[in-house]
C-alpha cells in the first residue's frame, strides 16, 4: 500500500516539471475517485463538480496535513500552490455524479429531506445540494463517505478547514446523520 | 463567486469567497433597547418541530453561507490597500504581507510584530530592521493558533485546546520551542479558537466559546478565564459569553471589554454583537438565554428574564462579527482618539445586505457605556462581497495602528500626519 500511495505521489507531482498534461497528471487520482467524477471505491468519495475552492481548500489542508488521510497526505505533499489550483479547477469541470437508479424508501427519503432542511444544510449547500465557493457538492456524494464525513464532523475527529460544520453536526443524532446521508446520497 | 475559475486573477481572489465561518452573528440595529421581540422563529410551530427557527420559504435564507478566507496570501502587489479609506489627515499602508489567514496581532519588546492565524496552523513574526521588513513563519501544523500575546520576552500562543509559551522568543524566531502551559479546554471546533490578552493583573485571559450557534452547555463553557502566566491558578470571571474574538483593559478604570458575537439564524436584524464590561467577577453576560440585553432568546429564553444577566454597554451591529478591539492610548492619532476604543468588524455572512467589514471608533461616555460607533477603515465591503476582512487592530509603540485582514494575509498600518515610511 505504501508503495502504492509513493507512486501515486509521484505521479501527480512529478509533473510540473515536465511537460505532462493535467489530465495525465490527474490520471492517477481519478482511479480511485472515478473518471467521470462519480467514485465507485468504499468510502473514496466522488469528486464531480465539486466546486473549485473547497477542492483548493482540501488540498491545501492535506498538503499541509491539516486533513488526516494518509494517501492524501502523501500525495499532496509535494504539491505547488500553482498545482492546487490547477487541479481544484479541472476537478469542478468534471461531470457531476448522477443520483442512484434507485430512488430510495419514500419515508426515509422524507426523513431525511425534513432534517436537512431543519439544519438549514441547504442554505450553505444550495437548495439542489450543489455547493457553492468553499461548501461542497453533496448530492449524490456516495453514503457511506457522507455517513463517515458527518460522524466527524460531529465528534471534531475531521477538524475542517473552519468549525461550520462542526457547529451544524452539535445537534444532529447519530440516526440522523444514517438518514441524512441517505437522502443526499439519493437527492434528485 | 469563483476563485479559482477565473484563471489569471485567480492569485488575488484565490479563495476569496471562501466562506469563514461563524463569527458573527446577531442582529441590527436595535436602538430601542427593552422591547425588541424576536421577530422571525418565534415559535407558531410546535414544540420539537424540526422548521423551529427554519426561515420558512425564504429563499434569501437559503443563500447564506459563511465566507471563509482563502488558504493562499494574496500576493503583496494585490492586498487591496488603495481601496481602503480613512479618515482625512489619516493614512494606510501594508506593512506586510504573505501571511496567510493573518489573525491577531501582538508586538514584542524589540518590535517583533507576532501574527496567528486561524484556519492554517502558523504563527508568524515580521521582523523590522531599518524600516525594512521581513516576514517569517516561526511555527506551523499548530491547531487554530488565533491567539497571541507578549509579555516581558516571552509569547503566548493559544491554540484550540491548550496554551503555549515560548521565552525569549525574539532572540529565538528561527527555532522557537513551544513549552504548553495550559491545557484544561474543551476541544470543540464551532467556536474553539480563541483570542487571548495579559491583563493589567498581570494574568492571561483566555476565552471558551460556546460550542455551537446557540446552545445549551456545561460548566466549561461560554465564559471568560483568567490564570497566572504559568497557566496556575485558573479562574472564571465571567459567564454567557457566546464568542468573544477581541479584549482590552479600559486604560483608566482597567476594566475589561470585550466584543461578543451574536447568534446567527434568528433574523436579519437581531440580535447585535455586544460590547461588554466586566464590573465584577463571575457576572453573566446572557447567552444563550438573553441577548443583546433586551432579547430573551426564542429556543432557551423561556422562563427566563434580561433582567437577571448584565446587559452590553454597546451594541456592534447584527451579525457583524466583531472581533479585535484595543483601547487607543497612543500620541500620533488625534486628541478625539484618546482612550475611545478601535475594534475590527470581520462582517457578516447571515444577513442578505452584509454589515461590518470595517474598523469602528468607538467613543464612551464618562460612565462607560458606548457613546457612539463611526466608521475609521472602509472599503473593505464592495458590492456586497469582501475585497478584505479586518480581524484585530494593534497599537504600535510610536502610535501608529496596526490591522490585520485574513482574507488577503495582509497586515496594514495606519499613520496620522504626513505621510512616512513605518519607521524604526
Amino acid at each position: 500500500m505504501i508503495k502504492i500511495i509513493a507512486a501515486l505521489a509521484l505521479a501527480v507531482t512529478a509533473s510540473s516539471a515536465t511537460a505532462e498534461t493535467i489530465e495525465q497528471r490527474i490520471a492517477p487520482c481519478l482511479a480511485c475517485h472515478g473518471e467521470k467524477g462519480q467514485s465507485e471505491t468504499e468510502s473514496t468519495p466522488s469528486l464531480g463538480a465539486q466546486p473549485a475552492p473547497y477542492t483548493l481548500i482540501q488540498l491545501f489542508m492535506f498538503r499541509e496535513k491539516l486533513r488526516a488521510s494518509e494517501p492524501m497526505n502523501e500525495i499532496a505533499k509535494a504539491l505547488t500552490d500553482d498545482d492546487l489550483r490547477t487541479f481544484s479547477d479541472f476537478i469542478a469541470k468534471l461531470p457531476k455524479p448522477p443520483p442512484p437508479a434507485d430512488a430510495g424508501d419514500p419515508v426515509r427519503m422524507q426523513r431525511g429531506d425534513a432534517l436537512a432542511r431543519q439544519h438549514r444544510c441547504d442554505a450553505c449547500h444550495n437548495p439542489d445540494f450543489s455547493g457553492k465557493d468553499n461548501v461542497p457538492r453533496i448530492a449524490n456524494q456516495r453514503e457511506d463517505y457522507l455517513a463517515r464525513t458527518l460522524s466527524e464532523y460531529k465528534d471534531n475527529s475531521r477538524q475542517g478547514y473552519d468549525g461550520s460544520m462542526a457547529d451544524v453536526m452539535a445537534q444532529v443524532t447519530a440516526e440522523q446523520i444514517a438518514d441524512l446521508a441517505y437522502f443526499l446520497a439519493r437527492v434528485r | 463567486m469563483m476563485i479559482c475559475s477565473c484563471a489569471p486573477r485567480s492569485l488575488l481572489l484565490a479563495g476569496a469567497f471562501f466562506g469563514a465561518f461563524t463569527l458573527g452573528a446577531a442582529a441590527q440595529q436595535p436602538a430601542n433597547p427593552p422591547t425588541a421581540p424576536a421577530p422571525a422563529a418565534a415559535p407558531a410551530l410546535p414544540p420539537g418541530s424540526p422548521l423551529i427557527g427554519r426561515p420558512a420559504g425564504n429563499e434569501a435564507a437559503a443563500k447564506l453561507a459563511p465566507v471563509a478566507p482563502p488558504p493562499i496570501a494574496a500576493a503583496p502587489d494585490k492586498v487591496p490597500v488603495a481601496k481602503l479609506k480613512v479618515p482625512p489627515g489619516f493614512n494606510i499602508e501594508v506593512y506586510a504581507a504573505g501571511m496567510a489567514n493573518a489573525r491577531s496581532l501582538a508586538e514584542g519588546n524589540k518590535g517583533t510584530v507576532f501574527v496567528g492565524s486561524r484556519l492554517v496552523g502558523n504563527v508568524y513574526a515580521v521582523s523590522n530592521k531599518d524600516g525594512k521588513r521581513s516576514v517569517k513563519t516561526i511555527a506551523s501544523g499548530l491547531h487554530r493558533p488565533n491567539g497571541i500575546a507578549f509579555k516581558n520576552g516571552t509569547l503566548y500562543i493559544a491554540e484550540l485546546s491548550k496554551v503555549s509559551k515560548v521565552d525569549k522568543i525574539e532572540d529565538n524566531l528561527d527555532s522557537p520551542k513551544l513549552t504548553m502551559i495550559y491545557d484544561d479546554l474543551p476541544k470543540d471546533e464551532a467556536h474553539g479558537w480563541k483570542f487571548i490578552a495579559i491583563g493589567p493583573d498581570n494574568k492571561l485571559y483566555v476565552p471558551v466559546g460556546q460550542p455551537g450557534n446557540n446552545v445549551l452547555h456545561g460548566d466549561a463553557h461560554g465564559q471568560i478565564r483568567r490564570m497566572n502566566l504559568d497557566g496556575s491558578g485558573a479562574e472564571v470571571i465571567a459567564r454567557g459569553v457566546r464568542q468573544t474574538v477581541g479584549f482590552d483593559w479600559h486604560p483608566e478604570t482597567k476594566q475589561l471589554y470585550f466584543t461578543d458575537n451574536g447568534r446567527d439564524w434568528m433574523s436579519e436584524d437581531v440580535p447585535e454583537d455586544e460590547l461588554n464590561r466586566i464590573t465584577q467577577v463571575g457576572e453573566h453576560f446572557g447567552a444563550p438565554f438573553c441577548l443583546q440585553g433586551n432579547i430573551v432568546d426564542p429556543e432557551f429564553g423561556w422562563g427566563k428574564s434580561c433582567s437577571d444577566y448584565t446587559a452590553p454597554v454597546g451594541l456592534l451591529g447584527p451579525h457583524s462579527a466583531a472581533l479585535g478591539m484595543r483601547f487607543y492610548t497612543g500620541n500620533m492619532f488625534p486628541k478625539a482618539y484618546k482612550n475611545a476604543i478601535i475594534a475590527a468588524r470581520h462582517g457578516s455572512w447571515n444577513r442578505t445586505k452584509k454589515v461590518g467589514g470595517d474598523v469602528v471608533l468607538i467613543k464612551l461616555n464618562k460612565d462607560g457605556t458606548m457613546k457612539s460607533m463611526e466608521p475609521f477603515i472602509t472599503g473593505f465591503l464592495e458590492n456586497n462581497s469582501y475585497i478584505g476582512r479586518p480581524v484585530d487592530v494593534m497599537q504600535m509603540k510610536d502610535g501608529s495602528l496596526l490591522v490585520s485582514d485574513d482574507y488577503n494575509g495582509a497586515v496594514y498600518r495606519v499613520t496620522y500626519g504626513k505621510p512616512k515610511v513605518a519607521a524604526k
